[in-house]
């Protein structure tokens, strides 16, 4: 039984707009799965259906075998859902809000506050429980909107973008955090723009594109699918030209200190100093240009701007 | 525990939190009725119902309180539903309740439940106001409670169809002002209907608040335009039908769900 189980999924607005083309989609229970597409591309209305916020037009959605349309009550009951738009009531006190939301799933009172107080410490949150939310900063918010999708204990949890607005910082304290939960046995489907953080955390990935699923496999094997990648060489001495190296591409030079190169996958970094320190070329640090993840990103999305474009 | 105990919690919840959002800011939902049907007291009890004399056999300022309680009950029950509802909707918040597992049943009853309770507290707190300027009597408690409570059940209803089809703050405000304002000031709120011609009283007879005003004011003083059973008979109508609807418009997702 798969904890997410989606089939020809369709889905168009009142407006004619197509969001959803008949997506297939399933994720194994214990992942921690990558859900990734540009801006606009279904995304969002993929986990509206999900979470019973949008209609669908026809398809299938089950929720550890529980079909949302037949068996609405439990497929609800055990998911848990952070929207990427603050969805609360603002003039409410934090506590309330998280205790609440365990009032709609049907937790007892005393048990939603002892859950509520679990979860608002772990999060950093107990500290402002009785303010108002509107006073909380954007990753406060963030956070008890976390804090309030874990207080009935869900076995599948989406988190839509919960990172956004969030400082490095704290974004690095809310993986850990959400790799515990994952580790606890929950499954967690993340949305993110921030591709470094999908590749860290998650096993799987599928990626949307106009309403469309267009890569669906494990992150490992995406990442193997890289032909190349581009890094950033910081020089110790000043170069004028770029130098001609084989087997590679020509590097650009970004200013007299720095060299960008693209390195194709049949080549390897010892392959890339080598060359570079025979022609008296010292590279005193060097980075990725983008992470790989987010190199394979653009490259599948602009692909298919191209095909786009063409056919168009 | 049982699907339906867990159903419980949730009206329990949603219950408490729509009282407890009027309760916290009562200065703006309990204590404007109070004023205002003070003021109605003082003008068209004292200074001008002294001119009118009797009506129904009984002081004119005893005649109008009946209605004075039940217009507020209906106007406080309406907004107190309309504006929570369009308010969840517009900040959004109402998601909270459509992700999780409540049936639509559970949260129409915790909204009506925000609506009777409001309705009632603001019936009783300008109830104690007419205390300064008639006497208290009851004629019939038990039919009062009853009345005011359907009353405020039926409105509570119609508060929340307003607030699924609304897109805006002044469709909040629309129809309580061109349609509910109206039909409860020619309620029968300040005049008997037996003062209108033949034609008018049967006019007056399309319209619910006059039975609600009616049967209210014989919980009272034990004199009515109407007759009782028919009173409760046409409000019960209109709770079934309205019912049914906002039950259709939850189901359907209508302005909620997209």
């Amino acid at each position: 039984m798969y904890a997410l189980e989606i089939s020809r999924l369709h889905k168009t607005y009142a407006n004619g707009l197509q969001a959803l083309k008949g997506i297939d989609l399933t994720v194994e229970q214990g992942d921690f799965f990558a859900f990734l597409g540009p801006n606009g591309a279904g995304k969002s209305t993929c986990i509206g259906i999900i979470t019973s916020l949008v209609n669908k037009t026809s398809g299938t959605v089950k929720v550890f075998g529980h079909s949302i349309d037949k068996e609405s009550i439990m497929a609800k009951s055990i998911l848990g859902s952070v929207p990427q738009e603050f969805n609360f009531n603002t003039f409410e006190p934090v506590q309330e809000i998280v205790t609440n939301q365990g009032g709609f799933y049907g937790v007892p009172a005393k048990v939603a506050r002892l859950q509520t107080e679990h979860y608002l410490k772990q999060l950093g949150l107990w500290q402002y429980r009785k303010l108002q939310a509107r006073y909380l900063s954007g990753g406060m918010k963030r956070r008890l909107m976390i804090a309030r999708a874990l207080i009935h204990k869900p076995r599948l949890l989406i988190l839509d973008e919960p990172t956004a607005g969030v400082d490095i910082e704290l974004r690095r304290s809310m993986w850990e955090f959400m790799n515990q939960i994952n580790q606890q046995g929950t499954t967690i489907i993340l949305t993110t723009h921030y591709l470094e953080e999908a590749e860290r955390m998650c096993h799987n990935v599928a990626i949307i594109d106009e309403g469309e699923i267009i890569k669906n496999t494990s992150m490992k094997s995406l990442l193997r699918s890289l032909k190349s990648e581009t890094f950033i060489l910081y020089l110790r001495d000043d170069i004028s030209q770029p130098p001609a190296l084989e087997g590679f591409a020509v590097p650009v030079v970004i200013d007299s200190h720095t060299l960008e190169v693209e390195v194709p996958q049949t080549r390897s970094l010892n392959d890339l100093i080598q060359q570079l320190d025979s022609q008296q070329i010292v590279v005193s640090r060097m980075r990725n240009k983008v992470n790989r993840l987010e190199e394979l990103f653009i490259t599948i999305t602009s692909k298919l701007e191209i095909m786009h474009d063409t056919v168009g | 525990m049982t699907q339906w105990a867990k159903y419980w919690v949730a009206y329990l919840t949603i219950a408490r939190r729509e009282i407890l959002r009027f309760a916290r800011i009562w200065v703006q939902t309990i204590i404007p009725p109070m004023v205002m049907v003070g003021l109605y007291f003082v003008i068209f009890g004292k200074l001008i119902g002294q001119r009118i004399g009797e009506m129904d056999g009984m002081n004119y300022v005893d005649f109008i309180m009946p209605g004075l309680v039940m217009m507020s009950i209906i106007t406080n029950s309406y907004a107190n539903v309309v504006s929570s509802f369009y308010g969840a909707k517009y900040s959004h918040y109402i998601e909270e309740m459509l992700i999780a597992p409540i049936p639509n049943i559970v949260i129409l009853i915790g909204y009506v439940t925000g609506g009777i309770v409001r309705g009632m507290s603001v019936g009783i707190a300008v109830t104690l106001v007419s205390l300064f300027f008639t006497d208290f009597s009851i004629h019939a408690p038990l039919i009062v409670f009853v009345i005011a409570f359907l009353t405020a059940f039926l409105f509570s209803l119609a508060g929340l169809i307003n607030g699924v089809f609304a897109r805006t703050f002044d469709d909040v405000t629309i129809i309580p002002t061109f349609v509910l304002t109206p039909l409860t000031y020619l309620g029968g709120i300040f005049y008997s209907i037996r003062l209108l011609p033949e034609t008018w009283q049967q006019v007056s007879l399309i319209n619910p608040i006059l039975y609600m005003v009616n049967s209210f004011r014989f919980g009272f003083r034990g004199v009515s335009d109407i007759g009782l059973g028919t009173a409760i008979m046409v409000i019960l109508f209109f709770i079934v039908i309205l019912f049914a609807f906002c039950m259709i418009l939850l189901e359907r997702g209508t302005g909620i769900r997209h």
